[in-house]
């Protein structure tokens, strides 16, 4: 790691967002993530999250004032790229994520787009492959996966990137319970620091020791999941449950 | 072989139709050249283990569509007449030549479906796209395809949904024909507006994944010593078809 442990690695501050026409999606949403750390993002459907989400790689840019910077790079033109390659972003329904043909040529579309050599890129698909315990479903055809696998190749795809955040949307949304405890797991394997919009208050409990709650736009409440999601008047004052 | 068989093609053969006129040798090569075409053809089916039946069936297809286009020929091409059909007092005249173009070119669009459905029939998808790559088809067209495979799936399992949930909520009569074509424009357009959004969210997912207008992949095809023997030994049928024809033709001059 170059910069010092105590760095942030996701540093959101003061982001304010409104989609033209429409009321503000984010509101002056301050947040610092350290490396290393699985936090979750809950709110009701419209709270933000996924307009946060879309921020940390630049897919929605910052306007005068806000700023995003991720492993002490500002997201800007400039650095499009590497903010690129160091944040994964997996998407709700992987049937957007995998656009490819094969299941090999998604894993390899982000090391082929990041320029590396074909061994390299070789390489690294059958470590993503190896991660998410999908060896052997490389010449497969996306639509021929259940819902389960296709979630854990869309993990793949970014993890053949090999950022150093992820961020994730609701990665257990339609999910069987099998297939979502395999997930869990998975993701509690994975090194990365990660960020998880989810409404899954069980998936948050056992995955993520930090929870951030999103609501119209602002962030209401940060801290421990074991302290935020035992509290009942808070959550039921946000639209959520306790697990 | 039954006298009456052969009694049957003599009756035929003393007719002084225009085809009965043509050279003997041409029709012989002719008929030749056909059979050793289509034979191309089926023997590469018979070799796949392709049922036969369903090969011919979906090869079918083309005929409506060739048929309409050259429905016309016969009456307009200029020939000896073979035909005259009188339409509210309009002479509609069958020429020999134009009958000819018309079957040429249904049989032509059926051969083709043909060997076309053999294609697609005998290589994975990834593979033809793979192929079509490597010989240099302009990416945006290779790219095109490859989502219009990828999503026609999503987009059927889509419409086949939007459909089952307007079947659950439309109870008792009032079919019409109107009332169908309303909710098949409704089906349309919703699904439009669900594959507009989808793109948005899969443009997305390739810019986060380091997109940056040029689609990249790796060549995985490696052309073999059978590939070889193949391309050879089809090479050298379609030249003897072509030899066939060039010199049927000749026949004519």
């Amino acid at each position: 790691m170059r910069m010092p442990p105590t760095e942030p690695i996701i540093q959101v501050e003061s982001l304010s967002f409104s989609y033209s026409g429409s009321r503000p999606a984010l509101i002056d949403l301050n947040l610092e993530v350290n490396p290393g750390e699985k936090v979750a993002l809950v709110g009701p459907n419209g709270a933000g999250k996924s307009t946060l989400l879309l921020h940390l790689n630049g897919i929605l840019r910052t306007r005068n004032g806000s700023r995003v910077q991720i492993d002490g790079l500002e997201v800007s033109d400039k650095t499009l790229r590497a903010v690129r390659a160091k944040v994964g972003l997996v998407f709700q329904d992987p049937d957007d994520q995998l656009f490819s043909p094969t299941v090999f040529e998604d894993v390899a579309f982000g090391p082929l787009h990041m320029g590396l050599p074909e061994a390299e890129v070789r390489e690294r698909v059958a470590r993503a492959m190896a991660a998410v315990g999908m060896v052997g479903y490389e010449d497969r055809m996306p639509h021929h996966l259940s819902l389960g696998e296709r979630k854990r190749v869309a993990i793949a795809t970014v993890l053949a990137m090999e950022p150093q955040v992820l961020v994730l949307d609701e990665p257990s949304a339609g999910l069987d319970p099998r297939a979502r405890r395999r997930l869990i797991h998975l993701l509690q394997g994975l090194p990365q620091t990660m960020l998880v919009a989810s409404h899954d208050m069980r998936l948050v409990w056992d995955l993520c020791p930090r929870t951030a709650i999103l609501d119209g736009g602002r962030l209401v409440a940060d801290g421990p999941t074991a302290d935020l999601l035992r509290d009942e008047g808070l959550m039921a004052a946000h639209g959520l449950e306790c697990p | 072989m039954s006298a009456r068989w052969i009694g049957f093609l003599e009756r035929y053969q003393q007719g002084t139709s225009p085809i009965h006129c043509l050279d003997p040798r041409l029709k012989l090569l002719a008929t030749l050249a056909f059979v050793l075409l289509a034979g191309l053809a089926w023997g590469a089916i018979v070799l796949a283990g392709i049922p036969w039946g369903q090969a011919l069936k979906r090869s079918a297809i083309a005929l409506p569509f060739a048929g309409m286009v050259a429905l016309s020929l016969p009456f307009t091409q200029a020939g000896q007449i073979v035909w005259t059909l009188n339409l509210w007092g309009w002479d509609l005249s069958i020429t020999d030549a134009g009958l000819l173009l018309f079957v040429a070119i249904l049989v032509k669009a059926w051969l083709s479906v043909l060997v076309s459905g053999l294609l697609v029939a005998t290589t994975r998808f990834p593979d033809l796209l793979l192929g079509l790559q490597s010989l240099r088809v302009p990416a945006a067209l290779t790219a095109t395809i490859s989502f219009m495979y990828r999503y026609l799936f999503v987009l059927v399992d889509e419409a086949l949904r939007l459909q089952t949930a307007r079947e659950a909520r439309s109870v008792g009569t009032g079919r019409t024909v109107f009332w169908r074509a309303r909710v098949l424009g409704g089906l349309i357009g919703s699904l439009f507006i669900r594959s507009y959004e989808r793109s948005e969210r899969v443009y997305m997912a390739m810019l986060d994944r380091g997109y940056a207008g040029e689609i990249r992949s790796l060549t995985r095809l490696t052309w073999q010593g059978r590939d070889s023997w193949a391309a050879l030994a089809w090479g050298l049928a379609l030249l003897g078809v072509a030899l066939v024809a060039r010199l049927s033709s000749l026949g004519v001059g």
